[in-house]
Formats: structure tokens, C-alpha cells, sequence
């Protein structure tokens, strides 16, 4: 399976639109993407989450790297549009008291 | 015939092909030979120097100048030659230390598995299964006293960071004293080791409970691990055995709520890994509910068999390709 990032920037906000898988395969791509928009001071990273419809614990890792990077950087990092089955992993893992999650939770299918 | 004449003359032939008709074909022809040239590892000079060896035969009345550019095109490969001979023996020396990092990991894997404990009270079943070669799912049993203590963890990662993770892992574990064998401490403890040493995208998920025979009771808590479910063979239903908590690595100062059960005779606590839940099949995911269906199916055997039953299942349903290791243990209670 395939994972498709889209990315826009408007003005220090970068969003990245992710379509497909995180797993274990996709997962290096989309670290070597996001991590650095996380380190640049200051900066706001919005990734949209609605066209995934699995990510594995590999996946999770990927976040959880990126939560870290933008601590120590003083950026933010801001999750939307999860689908119930991407969301149940983050609420497992207990990464949803430690992220900033937008609510609004769109279904599995439209 | 040696290798070596027999690529001349192949060289030779396409050459001359290529040089009276000019086709796009023998172009080809020669993107393929250069294949042929690695596996026989010719190096880039190597190369010339057959090419001026053809020339010479095919155009014995070469200009001197052409001939000379050639021994000057010679010594210019030279570079590329110790490059190509640098990148070879690079590559043998990587297969090798793949092949020893492979070995080491699985000595180290085979080293820290545990043994399941005799514990008169509980019949307990165990497997765990790795998806690949490197099984990243971690489980302990440690008698401590009377009581017995059960961990499931889930290193995120492979290769040897996990596994020295898994080691620093059992050795936190046992170097902990028995006081702090309560869950949700010994998790924080735990926190606090996996937090200051492992790198930033790696993290665990782990439960870990301890079963009390005097007061019949199970303590536990989580961080960020799949939960479990508990079996009341009294109301003979099944409930999630959740246990809230932060996975151990992303949070310095995190806490965990110490949660319990009392255990009656005939009741069954159920620990798995996400790999459990997160088998795919053709038609989606298996969902949890098929999961206790599975061991309500086969829960008037033994809990070893009942494990490996529901292992054996699950392993078919998914065209026998794990995607995720597959940890799956059953304590239950007998008297």
C-alpha cells in the first residue's frame, strides 16, 4: 500500500495532507517530510489525517518523534481529521492527552 | 575459452554490429552487456582497455591520435577503478555484518525469552510469534514471594535498538525490589529508564499486572498497551481489561492509575499484544469481538491449547502472512 503526502504553506503554517497507509513502509517517507517543518522554530505543522484509513505502530512512532521535535523546537505540531480507527490507536497509546488533536472526528467512510 | 575472451568476443561482436547498422536493438544490447560486465565484476578500466583491444582488431589503420586518446581515456578511468573496487569490498563487508547483526540479535532474543512459571493457582498459556525474524513483542513472568508478576510489551522498532531495548527492559525489571513490584510504579520506573535511552521515534507499549493467591486479586496497569479482557466464569462474559496510560518514552514526568480485579475460580485474564487486533484479512480487520469469540470457542481446554488454537486460527483467516508479531497469554484462575 501507498501513502501520498500533499503539502501547502500559508504564511508559518505548514498542513500536510496524508492519503493512504502509515506503516512500516511508508512510515520513513513521511518522517523524512514532517520532521523538518517540526524543527523549524516557531512554525505550526497541521497534518490532516482524514485520507488515512490505517497506521501501525511504526506510524505511531512517526508522531511521537515529531511531538518531541517540536517540544524541543518550540513549534507545534496539531493532528485533524482522524478517522475512528486511526483515533482508537492514539487513544490506546494514550497519545491523546499529550497531542493537540482537533475535534471533529470524521467517520471511517464518507 | 576463458570468461574473459568470451566477453571480448561478445564485445567485439555487438560492437561491430552496432557500428555498421546503428540500431537501437544493439544499443540495448549493450545497456544489457554492461550487466553482464558487473557480475563478472570488470571493473571501469577493465573496460577500456577491452574496448581498445577490439578497436585495434576491428581498425588496424586507427590514426595514432585515436589510438593515443584511448590510453589517455585509460589512465583517466584509473579513479573510477579504486571506486568500484572500494564499493565491492564494502558491500561484502555490510552482507557480513547484516549477517552478524542478525545472528546477535536472535542469540539476544532466544536469551531473554522466559519461562513460564509452575504456579499452582493459574493455568497459564503462552505465544508469541514474530512476524519477521526479530520478534519485537516482548512478555516476562517473575515469582516474586507468593505472588506472580506478567508483562506484555511492544517495542516500536527493529533491528538491534529494539533488541537492546528489550534487554535494558528485563534488566530494569529485575534489578527493581519487591516493594515496587506494585504496577503502576514499577511502570513509572520503567518510564523514566525507556524515556532517558531510547531515541526520539522508538517508544513501549506495556501491561503489566501481578497476581496476589492470598487475596485473589490482580493489579495492573498500562502504558498505551492493547488491553486485555477479563473472563467472569460466574455471569460467563467477557470485559475489556483496559488500563489507561501514556506509552513508556514519550513523557518524562508520566504517571500511571494502579487498577484491580478480583479473580474468582474459573475466571481467566487474557493479555495481547496489538498484533492480536491488528491481523488483516481479506475482508478488513478482525475485530475484537471475533477475537473472544475465538477463545470462548476453544476455553474448556487447557490455556495452553487454547492459546495456540486461537494463534492457529487467526494465522489461517490471514492467508498464513502475519503482518505484526502475535502475543497472546491466558492466566486462569483453577482453585
Amino acid at each position: 500500500m501507498n501513502l501520498q503526502i500533499n503539502q501547502h504553506q500559508i504564511n508559518e503554517i505548514h498542513e500536510l495532507q496524508l492519503t493512504g497507509e502509515v506503516d512500516a513502509y511508508t512510515a520513513p517517507k513521511l518522517k523524512e517530510v514532517m520532521l523538518p517543518l517540526t524543527e523549524k522554530e516557531g512554525g505550526t505543522v497541521v497534518v490532516d489525517l482524514s485520507g488515512i484509513d490505517y497506521m501501525d505502530s511504526t506510524g505511531l512512532g512517526v508522531f511521537v518523534g515529531a511531538l518531541k521535535s517540536s517540544k524541543a523546537n518550540n513549534s507545534s505540531l496539531k493532528l485533524r481529521g482522524m478517522t475512528d480507527r486511526v483515533k482508537r490507536i492514539f487513544e490506546i497509546t494514550g497519545l491523546t492527552e499529550v497531542m493537540d488533536i482537533e475535534s471533529g472526528v470524521k467517520g471511517e467512510a464518507l | 575459452m576463458t570468461a574473459k575472451d568470451a566477453l571480448t568476443e561478445r564485445y567485439q561482436d555487438l560492437l561491430s554490429v552496432y557500428l555498421k547498422a546503428k540500431t537501437e536493438t544493439t544499443l540495448y544490447k549493450g545497456q544489457q552487456f554492461s550487466r553482464k560486465l558487473l557480475e563478472q565484476q570488470i571493473s571501469p578500466e577493465d573496460l577500456v582497455s577491452l574496448h581498445i583491444q577490439v578497436m585495434d582488431e576491428l581498425f588496424p589503420n586507427m590514426s595514432e591520435e585515436m589510438r593515443d586518446s584511448f590510453d589517455f581515456l585509460l589512465e583517466a578511468m584509473i579513479g573510477y577503478g579504486f571506486a568500484y573496487r572500494e564499493h565491492q569490498s564494502l558491500r561484502d563487508k555490510q552482507q557480513q555484518l547484516e549477517s552478524e547483526i542478525e545472528v546477535a540479535a536472535s542469540m539476544q532474543q532466544t536469551l531473554l525469552l522466559s519461562d513460564v512459571p509452575e504456579f499452582d493457582e493459574l493455568d497459564i498459556g503462552v505465544v508469541s510469534v514474530p512476524a519477521k525474524k526479530m520478534n519485537g513483542d516482548y512478555y516476562n513472568f517473575v515469582k516474586s514471594g507468593s505472588s506472580l508478576s506478567v508483562a506484555v510489551a511492544d517495542i516500536i522498532g527493529k533491528g538491534i535498538p529494539a533488541a537492546l531495548c528489550m534487554s535494558m527492559i528485563k534488566y530494569a525489571m529485575d534489578s527493581l525490589p519487591e516493594e515496587q513490584m506494585k504496577p503502576h510504579l514499577l511502570l513509572e520506573n520503567l518510564n523514566r529508564v525507556v524515556e532517558q535511552n531510547v531515541n526520539s521515534n522508538m517508544f513501549i507499549t506495556m501491561f503489566h499486572g501481578v497476581y496476589e493467591p492470598e487475596s485473589h486479586k490482580f493489579f495492573y496497569a498500562g502504558a498505551g498497551h492493547e488491553p486485555g479482557f477479563i473472563y467472569h466464569a460466574k455471569e460467563d462474559q467477557f470485559h475489556d481489561l483496559i488500563a489507561k496510560g501514556l506509552v513508556l518514552g514519550v513523557s518524562r514526568t508520566t504517571t500511571y492509575h494502579p487498577y484491580e480485579r478480583v479473580v474468582e475460580v474459573g475466571d481467566m485474564v487474557i493479555l495481547l499484544s496489538d498484533g492480536v487486533t491488528e491481523c488483516r484479512t481479506s475482508k478488513g480487520f478482525i475485530e475484537r469481538e471475533e477475537i473472544v469469540s475465538l477463545i470462548r470457542k476453544y476455553m474448556d481446554l487447557p490455556a495452553q491449547n487454547v492459546v495456540e488454537n486461537v494463534f492457529q486460527e487467526l494465522d489461517r483467516l490471514q492467508g498464513f502472512e502475519l503482518r505484526d508479531d502475535f502475543t497472546l497469554i491466558i492466566l486462569k484462575r483453577m482453585v
